[in-house]
Protein backbone atom coordinates (compact mmCIF):
# COMPACT_ATOMS: atom_id res chain seq x y z
CA UNK A 1 0.00 0.00 0.00
CA UNK A 2 2.65 2.34 1.25
CA UNK A 3 4.78 1.76 -2.03
CA UNK A 4 4.45 4.36 -3.97
CA UNK A 5 5.39 6.42 -1.31
CA UNK A 6 8.53 4.60 -1.07
CA UNK A 7 9.22 4.86 -4.33
CA UNK A 8 7.88 8.48 -4.41
CA UNK A 9 10.68 9.48 -1.91
CA UNK A 10 13.84 7.15 -3.32
CA UNK A 11 13.49 9.62 -6.25
CA UNK A 12 12.52 13.13 -5.10
CA UNK A 13 16.41 13.95 -4.50
CA UNK A 14 16.40 13.45 -8.39
CA UNK A 15 12.76 13.68 -9.45
CA UNK A 16 12.01 17.39 -7.50
CA UNK A 17 14.75 19.35 -8.53
CA UNK A 18 13.97 18.28 -12.57
CA UNK A 19 10.32 19.26 -12.01
CA UNK A 20 11.20 22.29 -10.62
CA UNK A 21 12.83 23.56 -13.66
CA UNK A 22 11.03 21.68 -15.60
CA UNK A 23 8.05 23.76 -14.62
CA UNK A 24 10.26 26.99 -14.77
CA UNK A 25 11.27 26.33 -18.29
CA UNK A 26 7.65 25.69 -19.57
CA UNK A 27 6.64 28.94 -17.66
CA UNK A 28 9.63 30.74 -19.56
CA UNK A 29 8.79 29.10 -22.69
CA UNK A 30 4.60 30.06 -22.49
CA UNK A 31 5.58 33.66 -20.88
CA UNK A 32 7.37 34.75 -23.67
CA UNK A 33 5.40 32.87 -26.43
CA UNK A 34 1.91 34.03 -24.94
CA UNK A 35 3.90 38.00 -25.08
CA UNK A 36 4.98 37.42 -28.86
CA UNK A 37 1.38 35.72 -29.65
CA UNK A 38 -0.49 39.30 -28.50
CA UNK A 39 2.20 41.39 -29.64
CA UNK A 40 1.86 40.16 -33.22
CA UNK A 41 -1.46 38.33 -33.33
CA UNK A 42 -3.67 41.31 -31.76
CA UNK A 43 -2.36 43.73 -34.82
CA UNK A 44 -2.82 40.46 -37.25
CA UNK A 45 -6.74 40.20 -35.74
CA UNK A 46 -7.48 43.78 -35.73
CA UNK A 47 -6.23 44.05 -39.41
CA UNK A 48 -8.37 40.92 -40.35
CA UNK A 49 -11.78 43.10 -39.29
CA UNK A 50 -10.52 46.81 -40.60
CA UNK A 51 -9.20 45.70 -44.35
CA UNK A 52 -12.76 43.75 -44.46
CA UNK A 53 -15.15 45.09 -47.18
CA UNK A 54 -17.33 46.73 -44.35
CA UNK A 55 -14.23 47.26 -42.01
CA UNK A 56 -12.89 50.94 -41.45
CA UNK A 57 -10.17 50.40 -43.62
CA UNK A 58 -11.80 48.47 -45.91
CA UNK A 59 -8.56 46.50 -48.52
CA UNK A 60 -10.10 43.15 -49.74
CA UNK A 61 -6.77 42.15 -51.31
CA UNK A 62 -5.05 42.89 -48.13
CA UNK A 63 -7.51 41.11 -45.74
CA UNK A 64 -7.61 38.20 -48.70
CA UNK A 65 -3.65 37.65 -48.35
CA UNK A 66 -3.65 38.31 -44.35
CA UNK A 67 -6.27 35.39 -43.81
CA UNK A 68 -4.63 32.85 -46.23
CA UNK A 69 -1.86 33.38 -44.27
CA UNK A 70 -3.81 32.68 -41.11
CA UNK A 71 -4.73 29.51 -42.63
CA UNK A 72 -1.93 28.11 -43.28
CA UNK A 73 -0.46 28.88 -39.89
CA UNK A 74 -3.56 27.56 -38.15
CA UNK A 75 -3.68 23.98 -40.43
CA UNK A 76 -0.12 22.64 -40.09
CA UNK A 77 -0.11 20.56 -37.15
CA UNK A 78 2.04 22.15 -34.61
CA UNK A 79 4.75 19.19 -34.57
CA UNK A 80 5.03 20.13 -38.42
CA UNK A 81 5.09 23.57 -37.94
CA UNK A 82 8.23 23.29 -35.43
CA UNK A 83 10.08 21.10 -37.83
CA UNK A 84 8.95 23.48 -40.95
CA UNK A 85 10.48 26.81 -38.95
CA UNK A 86 13.78 24.80 -38.01
CA UNK A 87 15.76 27.62 -40.23
CA UNK A 88 14.11 30.08 -38.76
CA UNK A 89 14.44 29.12 -35.21
CA UNK A 90 18.11 28.80 -36.02
CA UNK A 91 18.61 32.37 -37.37
CA UNK A 92 16.09 33.83 -34.28
CA UNK A 93 17.87 32.09 -31.74
CA UNK A 94 21.10 30.58 -33.00
CA UNK A 95 19.93 26.73 -31.65
CA UNK A 96 16.93 24.73 -32.02
CA UNK A 97 17.42 22.79 -29.02
CA UNK A 98 16.60 23.92 -25.50
CA UNK A 99 12.99 26.51 -24.72
CA UNK A 100 14.60 29.51 -25.74
CA UNK A 101 14.65 28.22 -29.53
CA UNK A 102 10.90 26.51 -28.63
CA UNK A 103 9.62 29.84 -28.27
CA UNK A 104 10.15 30.94 -32.07
CA UNK A 105 7.55 27.89 -33.14
CA UNK A 106 5.26 28.20 -30.17
CA UNK A 107 4.91 32.11 -31.00
CA UNK A 108 4.62 31.09 -34.87
CA UNK A 109 1.97 28.23 -33.82
CA UNK A 110 -0.34 30.75 -31.41
CA UNK A 111 0.48 33.84 -33.42
CA UNK A 112 -2.62 32.66 -36.00
CA UNK A 113 -4.77 31.22 -33.59
CA UNK A 114 -4.69 34.09 -31.27
CA UNK A 115 -5.73 36.56 -34.31
CA UNK A 116 -8.95 34.44 -35.64
CA UNK A 117 -10.08 34.62 -31.72
CA UNK A 118 -9.07 38.33 -31.91
CA UNK A 119 -11.10 38.53 -34.89
CA UNK A 120 -14.35 37.17 -33.52
CA UNK A 121 -14.08 39.47 -30.06
CA UNK A 122 -14.03 42.39 -32.36
CA UNK A 123 -16.88 41.23 -34.70
CA UNK A 124 -19.15 41.32 -31.82
CA UNK A 125 -18.31 44.87 -31.12
CA UNK A 126 -21.82 46.58 -32.39
CA UNK A 127 -21.57 48.20 -35.68
CA UNK A 128 -23.96 51.01 -33.95
CA UNK A 129 -21.07 51.94 -31.58
CA UNK A 130 -18.43 52.10 -34.55
CA UNK A 131 -20.82 54.35 -36.41
CA UNK A 132 -21.49 56.55 -32.85
CA UNK A 133 -17.94 57.25 -32.95
CA UNK A 134 -17.60 57.91 -36.72
CA UNK A 135 -20.66 60.56 -35.96
CA UNK A 136 -18.81 62.28 -33.54
CA UNK A 137 -15.92 62.44 -35.55
CA UNK A 138 -13.68 60.24 -34.22
CA UNK A 139 -10.82 59.66 -36.70
CA UNK A 140 -9.97 55.65 -37.27
CA UNK A 141 -7.18 55.05 -35.15
CA UNK A 142 -9.46 56.19 -32.35
CA UNK A 143 -12.28 53.69 -32.97
CA UNK A 144 -9.48 51.28 -32.87
CA UNK A 145 -7.98 52.11 -29.81
CA UNK A 146 -10.71 54.28 -27.73
CA UNK A 147 -13.79 51.49 -28.93
CA UNK A 148 -13.16 47.94 -30.56
CA UNK A 149 -10.40 47.02 -28.14
CA UNK A 150 -11.74 48.43 -24.80
CA UNK A 151 -15.33 47.06 -26.16
CA UNK A 152 -14.09 43.76 -26.81
CA UNK A 153 -11.55 43.57 -23.62
CA UNK A 154 -13.51 40.86 -21.83
CA UNK A 155 -13.01 38.08 -25.45
CA UNK A 156 -9.60 39.33 -25.90
CA UNK A 157 -8.61 38.34 -22.64
CA UNK A 158 -10.85 35.14 -22.77
CA UNK A 159 -9.39 34.30 -26.16
CA UNK A 160 -5.63 35.41 -25.02
CA UNK A 161 -6.47 32.68 -22.18
CA UNK A 162 -7.22 30.06 -24.49
CA UNK A 163 -4.38 30.75 -26.28
CA UNK A 164 -2.05 30.08 -22.91
CA UNK A 165 -3.64 26.66 -22.35
CA UNK A 166 -3.04 25.53 -26.21
CA UNK A 167 0.35 26.66 -25.70
CA UNK A 168 0.61 25.09 -22.16
CA UNK A 169 0.03 22.12 -24.55
CA UNK A 170 2.19 22.79 -27.53
CA UNK A 171 5.18 23.42 -24.85
CA UNK A 172 4.60 19.79 -23.75
CA UNK A 173 5.26 18.67 -27.55
CA UNK A 174 7.94 21.05 -28.76
CA UNK A 175 9.53 19.28 -25.19
CA UNK A 176 9.74 16.10 -27.27
CA UNK A 177 11.89 17.49 -29.72
CA UNK A 178 13.94 19.22 -27.35
CA UNK A 179 12.53 21.95 -26.58
CA UNK A 180 12.48 21.46 -22.66
CA UNK A 181 10.14 21.68 -19.78
CA UNK A 182 7.40 19.52 -18.35
CA UNK A 183 6.63 17.64 -21.86
CA UNK A 184 10.46 16.50 -21.96
CA UNK A 185 10.65 14.93 -18.63
CA UNK A 186 7.73 13.33 -19.81
CA UNK A 187 9.20 12.17 -22.81
CA UNK A 188 12.41 11.11 -21.22
CA UNK A 189 11.43 9.39 -18.05
CA UNK A 190 7.80 8.81 -18.38
CA UNK A 191 8.10 7.76 -22.48
CA UNK A 192 11.73 6.26 -22.42
CA UNK A 193 12.38 4.73 -19.53
CA UNK A 194 8.89 3.86 -18.21
CA UNK A 195 8.59 5.46 -15.15
CA UNK A 196 5.19 5.89 -14.10
CA UNK A 197 6.44 8.66 -11.02
CA UNK A 198 7.53 11.47 -13.44
CA UNK A 199 4.22 10.22 -15.95
CA UNK A 200 2.25 11.20 -13.32
CA UNK A 201 3.95 14.07 -12.01
CA UNK A 202 4.09 15.90 -15.35
CA UNK A 203 0.61 15.10 -16.25
CA UNK A 204 -0.51 16.87 -12.45
CA UNK A 205 1.70 19.67 -12.41
CA UNK A 206 0.16 20.54 -16.40
CA UNK A 207 -3.14 20.33 -15.02
CA UNK A 208 -1.99 22.37 -12.32
CA UNK A 209 -0.48 25.26 -14.75
CA UNK A 210 -3.75 24.82 -16.86
CA UNK A 211 -6.20 25.05 -13.87
CA UNK A 212 -4.23 28.37 -12.30
CA UNK A 213 -3.81 30.03 -16.27
CA UNK A 214 -8.06 29.44 -16.74
CA UNK A 215 -8.93 30.74 -12.94
CA UNK A 216 -6.65 33.91 -13.35
CA UNK A 217 -8.32 34.33 -16.95
CA UNK A 218 -11.94 33.64 -15.49
CA UNK A 219 -11.35 36.34 -12.56
CA UNK A 220 -9.73 38.96 -15.48
CA UNK A 221 -12.64 38.93 -17.88
CA UNK A 222 -15.75 39.27 -14.99
CA UNK A 223 -13.88 42.32 -13.73
CA UNK A 224 -13.25 43.71 -17.39
CA UNK A 225 -16.61 43.18 -18.13
CA UNK A 226 -19.43 45.39 -18.11
CA UNK A 227 -22.27 43.62 -19.98
CA UNK B 1 -47.02 72.93 -48.78
CA UNK B 2 -44.09 74.67 -47.84
CA UNK B 3 -41.42 75.72 -50.72
CA UNK B 4 -38.30 74.71 -51.24
CA UNK B 5 -35.87 76.98 -50.18
CA UNK B 6 -32.47 77.34 -51.40
CA UNK B 7 -29.56 76.03 -49.92
CA UNK B 8 -28.86 78.00 -46.62
CA UNK B 9 -31.07 80.70 -46.91
CA UNK B 10 -32.32 79.97 -43.41
CA UNK B 11 -31.94 76.09 -42.64
CA UNK B 12 -29.65 74.61 -41.15
CA UNK B 13 -29.99 71.30 -43.21
CA UNK B 14 -29.91 71.37 -47.37
CA UNK B 15 -29.93 68.10 -48.37
CA UNK B 16 -30.02 68.54 -52.40
CA UNK B 17 -31.20 65.71 -54.67
CA UNK B 18 -29.62 62.92 -52.85
CA UNK B 19 -29.55 59.39 -55.27
CA UNK B 20 -28.46 56.60 -53.19
CA UNK B 21 -27.95 52.80 -54.84
CA UNK B 22 -26.89 49.93 -52.89
CA UNK B 23 -25.66 46.41 -54.47
CA UNK B 24 -26.88 43.87 -52.72
CA UNK B 25 -25.59 40.48 -54.20
CA UNK B 26 -25.06 42.10 -57.89
CA UNK B 27 -28.74 43.26 -57.51
CA UNK B 28 -29.19 47.23 -57.03
CA UNK B 29 -31.79 48.37 -54.64
CA UNK B 30 -31.96 52.57 -54.97
CA UNK B 31 -32.68 53.45 -51.50
CA UNK B 32 -32.67 57.59 -52.52
CA UNK B 33 -34.19 58.57 -55.98
CA UNK B 34 -33.79 62.34 -55.75
CA UNK B 35 -34.68 63.28 -52.43
CA UNK B 36 -34.31 66.92 -50.89
CA UNK B 37 -34.65 67.87 -47.36
CA UNK B 38 -34.77 71.59 -46.44
CA UNK B 39 -35.15 71.77 -42.16
CA UNK B 40 -35.34 75.21 -40.87
CA UNK B 41 -33.64 76.34 -37.46
CA UNK B 42 -35.04 75.47 -34.44
CA UNK B 43 -37.73 73.19 -35.67
CA UNK B 44 -38.27 69.41 -34.99
CA UNK B 45 -38.14 67.59 -38.15
CA UNK B 46 -39.78 64.35 -38.51
CA UNK B 47 -39.43 61.87 -41.57
CA UNK B 48 -41.94 59.00 -41.49
CA UNK B 49 -42.56 56.49 -44.10
CA UNK B 50 -43.17 52.66 -44.19
CA UNK B 51 -40.24 50.28 -43.96
CA UNK B 52 -37.56 50.23 -46.47
CA UNK B 53 -38.62 54.08 -47.78
CA UNK B 54 -34.85 54.76 -47.42
CA UNK B 55 -35.04 57.00 -44.20
CA UNK B 56 -32.29 55.85 -42.44
CA UNK B 57 -30.18 56.14 -45.38
CA UNK B 58 -31.42 59.76 -45.63
CA UNK B 59 -30.48 60.79 -42.40
CA UNK B 60 -26.90 58.40 -42.19
CA UNK B 61 -26.33 60.65 -45.90
CA UNK B 62 -26.74 63.64 -43.53
CA UNK B 63 -23.61 63.23 -41.68
CA UNK B 64 -22.13 61.41 -44.48
CA UNK B 65 -21.95 57.79 -42.41
CA UNK B 66 -23.63 57.18 -45.70
CA UNK B 67 -22.23 58.77 -49.14
CA UNK B 68 -24.35 59.65 -51.62
CA UNK B 69 -23.54 58.44 -54.98
CA UNK B 70 -25.11 62.14 -55.93
CA UNK B 71 -26.35 65.39 -54.55
CA UNK B 72 -25.49 67.66 -52.01
CA UNK B 73 -25.66 67.76 -48.18
CA UNK B 74 -25.24 71.24 -46.64
CA UNK B 75 -25.11 71.69 -42.93
CA UNK B 76 -24.74 75.09 -41.07
CA UNK B 77 -23.66 77.01 -44.13
CA UNK B 78 -21.22 74.25 -44.86
CA UNK B 79 -21.03 72.04 -48.45
CA UNK B 80 -20.16 68.41 -46.10
CA UNK B 81 -19.67 66.35 -49.89
CA UNK B 82 -17.34 68.59 -50.32
CA UNK B 83 -15.43 68.76 -47.47
CA UNK B 84 -11.92 66.40 -46.79
CA UNK B 85 -11.65 64.24 -44.30
CA UNK B 86 -10.52 66.26 -41.40
CA UNK B 87 -12.46 69.24 -41.98
CA UNK B 88 -15.63 66.79 -41.93
CA UNK B 89 -14.51 65.04 -39.07
CA UNK B 90 -14.91 68.47 -37.29
CA UNK B 91 -18.14 69.15 -39.09
CA UNK B 92 -19.64 66.24 -37.42
CA UNK B 93 -19.24 67.35 -34.37
CA UNK B 94 -21.84 69.81 -34.49
CA UNK B 95 -24.19 67.16 -35.87
CA UNK B 96 -25.29 65.15 -33.27
CA UNK B 97 -26.99 61.90 -33.24
CA UNK B 98 -28.65 59.15 -31.32
CA UNK B 99 -29.57 55.57 -31.91
CA UNK B 100 -32.14 53.67 -31.68
CA UNK B 101 -30.37 50.80 -29.58
CA UNK B 102 -28.28 53.82 -27.56
CA UNK B 103 -24.94 52.59 -29.11
CA UNK B 104 -23.51 53.27 -25.79
CA UNK B 105 -20.02 51.96 -25.00
CA UNK B 106 -20.40 49.16 -22.45
CA UNK B 107 -17.25 49.59 -21.02
CA UNK B 108 -17.14 52.84 -20.38
CA UNK B 109 -19.24 54.60 -17.02
CA UNK B 110 -22.10 56.81 -17.83
CA UNK B 111 -19.69 59.36 -17.21
CA UNK B 112 -17.23 57.97 -19.36
CA UNK B 113 -20.04 57.81 -22.55
CA UNK B 114 -20.41 61.68 -22.57
CA UNK B 115 -17.27 62.72 -22.30
CA UNK B 116 -16.00 60.10 -24.64
CA UNK B 117 -17.29 62.59 -28.34
CA UNK B 118 -15.39 65.50 -25.53
CA UNK B 119 -12.06 63.67 -25.67
CA UNK B 120 -12.33 63.08 -29.34
CA UNK B 121 -12.68 66.73 -30.00
CA UNK B 122 -9.04 66.86 -27.77
CA UNK B 123 -11.73 69.12 -24.77
CA UNK B 124 -8.98 69.02 -21.55
CA UNK B 125 -9.63 66.72 -19.18
CA UNK B 126 -10.95 69.31 -16.30
CA UNK B 127 -13.10 70.95 -18.59
CA UNK B 128 -14.71 67.54 -19.93
CA UNK B 129 -15.12 66.61 -16.26
CA UNK B 130 -17.36 69.55 -16.05
CA UNK B 131 -19.34 69.83 -18.69
CA UNK B 132 -19.96 66.36 -18.30
CA UNK B 133 -21.99 67.21 -14.84
CA UNK B 134 -23.56 69.40 -16.57
CA UNK B 135 -24.97 67.42 -19.09
CA UNK B 136 -26.05 64.54 -16.78
CA UNK B 137 -27.66 67.27 -14.92
CA UNK B 138 -29.41 68.32 -17.93
CA UNK B 139 -30.82 64.92 -18.58
CA UNK B 140 -31.57 64.24 -14.74
CA UNK B 141 -29.00 61.34 -14.54
CA UNK B 142 -26.52 63.39 -12.47
CA UNK B 143 -27.05 60.33 -9.87
CA UNK B 144 -25.88 58.01 -12.16
CA UNK B 145 -22.28 58.81 -13.45
CA UNK B 146 -20.76 56.29 -12.07
CA UNK B 147 -23.31 53.48 -13.59
CA UNK B 148 -22.27 51.08 -16.53
CA UNK B 149 -24.96 51.45 -19.63
CA UNK B 150 -25.71 47.74 -18.43
CA UNK B 151 -27.33 48.83 -15.28
CA UNK B 152 -29.64 51.22 -16.67
CA UNK B 153 -33.32 51.26 -18.16
CA UNK B 154 -33.67 51.90 -21.95
CA UNK B 155 -35.31 55.06 -21.12
CA UNK B 156 -32.24 56.23 -18.97
CA UNK B 157 -29.80 54.71 -21.40
CA UNK B 158 -31.14 57.32 -24.26
CA UNK B 159 -30.90 60.03 -22.01
CA UNK B 160 -27.06 59.47 -21.46
CA UNK B 161 -26.88 58.73 -25.22
CA UNK B 162 -29.01 62.66 -25.51
CA UNK B 163 -26.25 63.88 -23.19
CA UNK B 164 -23.55 62.50 -25.07
CA UNK B 165 -24.68 63.66 -28.10
CA UNK B 166 -25.20 67.14 -27.42
CA UNK B 167 -21.41 67.14 -25.45
CA UNK B 168 -19.50 69.19 -28.09
CA UNK B 169 -22.52 71.42 -28.31
CA UNK B 170 -24.05 70.20 -31.75
CA UNK B 171 -26.10 72.76 -33.73
CA UNK B 172 -28.33 69.74 -35.19
CA UNK B 173 -29.43 66.58 -33.90
CA UNK B 174 -29.70 63.36 -35.73
CA UNK B 175 -32.30 60.76 -34.22
CA UNK B 176 -33.11 57.19 -36.33
CA UNK B 177 -35.80 55.74 -34.12
CA UNK B 178 -34.64 57.06 -30.67
CA UNK B 179 -37.81 55.85 -28.71
CA UNK B 180 -38.61 52.92 -30.62
CA UNK B 181 -37.55 50.87 -28.16
CA UNK B 182 -38.65 52.29 -25.16
CA UNK B 183 -42.26 51.61 -23.67
CA UNK B 184 -45.01 54.32 -24.24
CA UNK B 185 -44.38 55.94 -20.77
CA UNK B 186 -40.93 56.29 -21.49
CA UNK B 187 -41.15 57.40 -25.12
CA UNK B 188 -43.24 60.54 -24.25
CA UNK B 189 -40.67 61.66 -21.21
CA UNK B 190 -37.83 61.14 -23.83
CA UNK B 191 -39.88 63.49 -26.65
CA UNK B 192 -40.01 65.95 -23.68
CA UNK B 193 -36.76 66.08 -23.02
CA UNK B 194 -35.93 66.85 -26.99
CA UNK B 195 -38.81 69.23 -27.28
CA UNK B 196 -37.34 71.24 -23.93
CA UNK B 197 -33.72 71.08 -25.40
CA UNK B 198 -35.33 72.31 -28.91
CA UNK B 199 -36.62 75.05 -27.24
CA UNK B 200 -34.21 76.19 -24.93
CA UNK B 201 -31.05 75.36 -26.83
CA UNK B 202 -32.57 76.56 -30.13
CA UNK B 203 -31.69 72.76 -31.32
CA UNK B 204 -32.23 71.32 -34.79
CA UNK B 205 -34.11 68.04 -34.43
CA UNK B 206 -33.83 65.87 -37.82
CA UNK B 207 -36.11 62.70 -36.06
CA UNK B 208 -36.90 59.72 -38.17
CA UNK B 209 -39.54 57.84 -36.81
CA UNK B 210 -42.22 55.16 -37.78
CA UNK B 211 -44.88 56.61 -34.73
CA UNK B 212 -47.28 58.86 -35.30
CA UNK B 213 -47.59 59.31 -31.89
CA UNK B 214 -43.97 61.23 -31.81
CA UNK B 215 -45.04 63.14 -35.50
CA UNK B 216 -48.27 64.18 -33.62
CA UNK B 217 -46.51 64.95 -30.62
CA UNK B 218 -43.33 67.48 -31.14
CA UNK B 219 -42.83 67.30 -35.07
CA UNK B 220 -42.97 71.24 -36.20
CA UNK B 221 -42.80 69.49 -40.01
CA UNK B 222 -42.40 66.52 -42.05
CA UNK B 223 -41.47 64.53 -44.52
CA UNK B 224 -43.03 61.42 -45.65
CA UNK B 225 -40.89 59.19 -48.05
CA UNK B 226 -41.97 56.15 -49.91
CA UNK B 227 -39.84 54.14 -51.57
CA UNK B 228 -36.74 56.28 -51.82
CA UNK B 229 -38.39 59.80 -52.49
CA UNK B 230 -39.95 62.47 -50.16
CA UNK B 231 -43.81 62.50 -51.33
CA UNK B 232 -44.98 65.05 -48.84
CA UNK B 233 -43.79 67.43 -46.92
CA UNK B 234 -44.90 70.40 -45.00
CA UNK B 235 -45.32 72.14 -41.72
CA UNK B 236 -47.67 69.38 -40.01
CA UNK B 237 -50.67 71.30 -39.05
CA UNK B 238 -50.64 72.79 -42.67
CA UNK B 239 -50.43 69.47 -43.51
CA UNK B 240 -53.46 68.40 -41.09
CA UNK B 241 -55.55 71.20 -43.19
CA UNK B 242 -54.49 70.20 -46.75
CA UNK B 243 -57.30 67.86 -48.33
CA UNK B 244 -56.05 64.45 -49.31
CA UNK B 245 -52.84 65.21 -47.46
CA UNK B 246 -51.20 61.80 -46.61
CA UNK B 247 -50.50 62.89 -42.78
CA UNK B 248 -54.33 63.30 -42.12
CA UNK B 249 -54.46 59.75 -43.54
CA UNK B 250 -52.05 58.35 -41.05
CA UNK B 251 -52.63 60.64 -37.99
CA UNK B 252 -56.35 59.88 -37.86
CA UNK B 253 -58.46 56.58 -37.59
CA UNK B 254 -60.21 56.15 -41.28
CA UNK B 255 -63.76 57.88 -40.82
CA UNK B 256 -66.10 54.98 -39.78
CA UNK B 257 -69.03 55.12 -42.22
CA UNK B 258 -69.45 56.42 -45.96
CA UNK B 259 -72.26 57.26 -47.46
CA UNK B 260 -73.82 60.06 -48.37
CA UNK B 261 -73.63 63.55 -47.19
CA UNK B 262 -70.66 61.84 -44.66
CA UNK B 263 -68.16 64.30 -44.70
CA UNK B 264 -65.12 64.66 -42.63
CA UNK B 265 -64.30 68.09 -40.81
CA UNK B 266 -60.70 68.85 -39.75
CA UNK B 267 -59.92 72.17 -37.71
CA UNK B 268 -57.00 73.40 -36.12
CA UNK B 269 -57.01 75.63 -32.77
CA UNK B 270 -60.61 76.78 -32.71
CA UNK B 271 -61.91 74.33 -30.28
CA UNK B 272 -63.96 77.03 -28.62
CA UNK B 273 -65.99 78.33 -31.57
CA UNK B 274 -69.37 76.91 -31.73
CA UNK B 275 -69.43 75.35 -35.16
CA UNK B 276 -71.99 72.62 -34.79
CA UNK B 277 -74.74 74.79 -33.29
CA UNK B 278 -74.20 77.47 -35.61
CA UNK B 279 -74.57 75.17 -38.66
CA UNK B 280 -78.20 74.04 -37.65
CA UNK B 281 -79.00 77.11 -36.34
CA UNK B 282 -77.77 79.13 -39.88
CA UNK B 283 -78.84 76.74 -42.44
CA UNK B 284 -81.37 74.82 -40.89
CA UNK B 285 -79.53 71.35 -41.44
CA UNK B 286 -79.63 68.09 -39.63
CA UNK B 287 -75.86 67.10 -38.11
CA UNK B 288 -75.20 63.87 -37.11
CA UNK B 289 -72.06 62.67 -35.28
CA UNK B 290 -70.59 59.81 -36.80
CA UNK B 291 -67.01 59.67 -34.84
CA UNK B 292 -64.35 62.20 -34.38
CA UNK B 293 -61.60 63.15 -31.68
CA UNK B 294 -59.98 66.31 -30.42
CA UNK B 295 -56.27 65.79 -30.63
CA UNK B 296 -53.52 67.79 -29.64
CA UNK B 297 -50.80 67.95 -32.34
CA UNK B 298 -47.37 69.86 -32.32
CA UNK B 299 -48.70 71.86 -29.71
CA UNK B 300 -51.62 72.91 -31.53
CA UNK B 301 -55.22 71.71 -30.37
CA UNK B 302 -56.50 69.73 -33.71
CA UNK B 303 -60.50 68.70 -34.28
CA UNK B 304 -61.49 65.64 -36.26
CA UNK B 305 -64.84 64.94 -37.11
CA UNK B 306 -67.01 63.06 -39.15
CA UNK B 307 -70.34 63.71 -39.35
CA UNK B 308 -73.67 63.39 -41.97
CA UNK B 309 -75.21 66.54 -42.67
CA UNK B 310 -78.44 66.53 -44.18
CA UNK B 311 -80.82 69.28 -45.18
CA UNK B 312 -81.78 71.42 -47.90
CA UNK B 313 -78.82 73.88 -47.38
CA UNK B 314 -76.36 71.58 -46.44
CA UNK B 315 -73.53 72.29 -49.44
CA UNK B 316 -74.20 76.43 -48.31
CA UNK B 317 -73.37 74.55 -44.67
CA UNK B 318 -70.19 73.34 -46.21
CA UNK B 319 -69.11 76.38 -47.90
CA UNK B 320 -69.64 78.15 -44.40
CA UNK B 321 -67.45 75.57 -42.46
CA UNK B 322 -64.71 75.70 -45.23
CA UNK B 323 -65.12 79.70 -45.08
CA UNK B 324 -64.54 79.39 -41.45
CA UNK B 325 -61.27 77.83 -42.28
CA UNK B 326 -61.99 73.98 -41.40
CA UNK B 327 -61.03 71.54 -43.78
CA UNK B 328 -64.40 69.68 -45.84
CA UNK B 329 -63.60 66.07 -46.99
CA UNK B 330 -66.09 64.04 -48.40
CA UNK B 331 -66.15 60.49 -47.92
CA UNK B 332 -66.96 58.92 -50.77
N1 LIG C 1 -26.01 48.84 -46.33
C1 LIG C 1 -26.97 48.49 -47.19
N2 LIG C 1 -26.73 47.60 -48.16
C2 LIG C 1 -27.68 47.25 -49.02
N3 LIG C 1 -28.93 47.74 -49.02
C3 LIG C 1 -29.24 48.62 -48.07
C4 LIG C 1 -28.29 49.05 -47.10
N4 LIG C 1 -28.88 49.94 -46.28
C5 LIG C 1 -30.14 50.06 -46.72
N5 LIG C 1 -30.37 49.28 -47.79
C6 LIG C 1 -31.63 49.18 -48.55
O1 LIG C 1 -32.05 50.48 -48.87
C7 LIG C 1 -33.45 50.61 -48.70
C8 LIG C 1 -33.74 51.72 -47.74
O2 LIG C 1 -33.30 51.32 -46.46
P1 LIG C 1 -33.46 52.21 -45.15
O3 LIG C 1 -32.79 51.47 -44.05
O4 LIG C 1 -33.01 53.58 -45.45
O5 LIG C 1 -35.02 52.19 -44.95
P2 LIG C 1 -35.88 52.79 -43.72
O6 LIG C 1 -36.87 53.72 -44.30
O7 LIG C 1 -34.98 53.30 -42.67
O8 LIG C 1 -36.62 51.50 -43.20
P3 LIG C 1 -37.00 51.08 -41.70
O9 LIG C 1 -38.24 51.83 -41.34
O10 LIG C 1 -37.28 49.61 -41.80
O11 LIG C 1 -35.84 51.39 -40.83
C9 LIG C 1 -33.95 49.26 -48.27
O12 LIG C 1 -34.44 48.59 -49.41
C10 LIG C 1 -32.73 48.58 -47.73
O13 LIG C 1 -32.83 47.19 -47.93
MG1 LIG D 1 -34.48 52.71 -40.66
Amino acid sequence: MTGWLDGLVERWPQMGPNLWWGTLDTLYMVGWSTFFTALFGLPLGVLLVTTDERGLTPAPAVRALLSAVVNVGRSLPFIVLMVAVLSLTRLLTGTTLGPTAAIVPLSIGAIPFYARLVETALREVGRDVVDAAQAMGARRIVIVGKVLLPEALPGLIAGLVMTVVTLVSYSAMAGAIGGGGLGDLAIRYGYQRFDDYYLWATVILLVLVVQVVQSVGDVLVRRVSHR
Amino acid sequence: MSKHATPSGGNVINAVDLHKVYQLKGREVVALRGVSLHVPQGEIYGVVGPSGAGKSTLLRCINLLERPDRGEIWVDGRNLTALPPPQLRAARRGIGMIHQHFALLSSRTVAGNVAFPLEIAGVPRAERRRRVAELLELVGLADKAAAYPAQLSGGQKQRVGIARALAPRPTVLLSDEATSALDPATTASILDLLRDLNRELGLTILLITHEMDVVKRICDAVAIMDRGSVVETGRTVDLLRTPGSLLARSLFAPPPVSGDGVVTLTWVDQAEEPLISQLTRLFDVDVSILGGALEEVAGHAVGRLTVRITGERSAEALTYLTDRNVLVEEVP
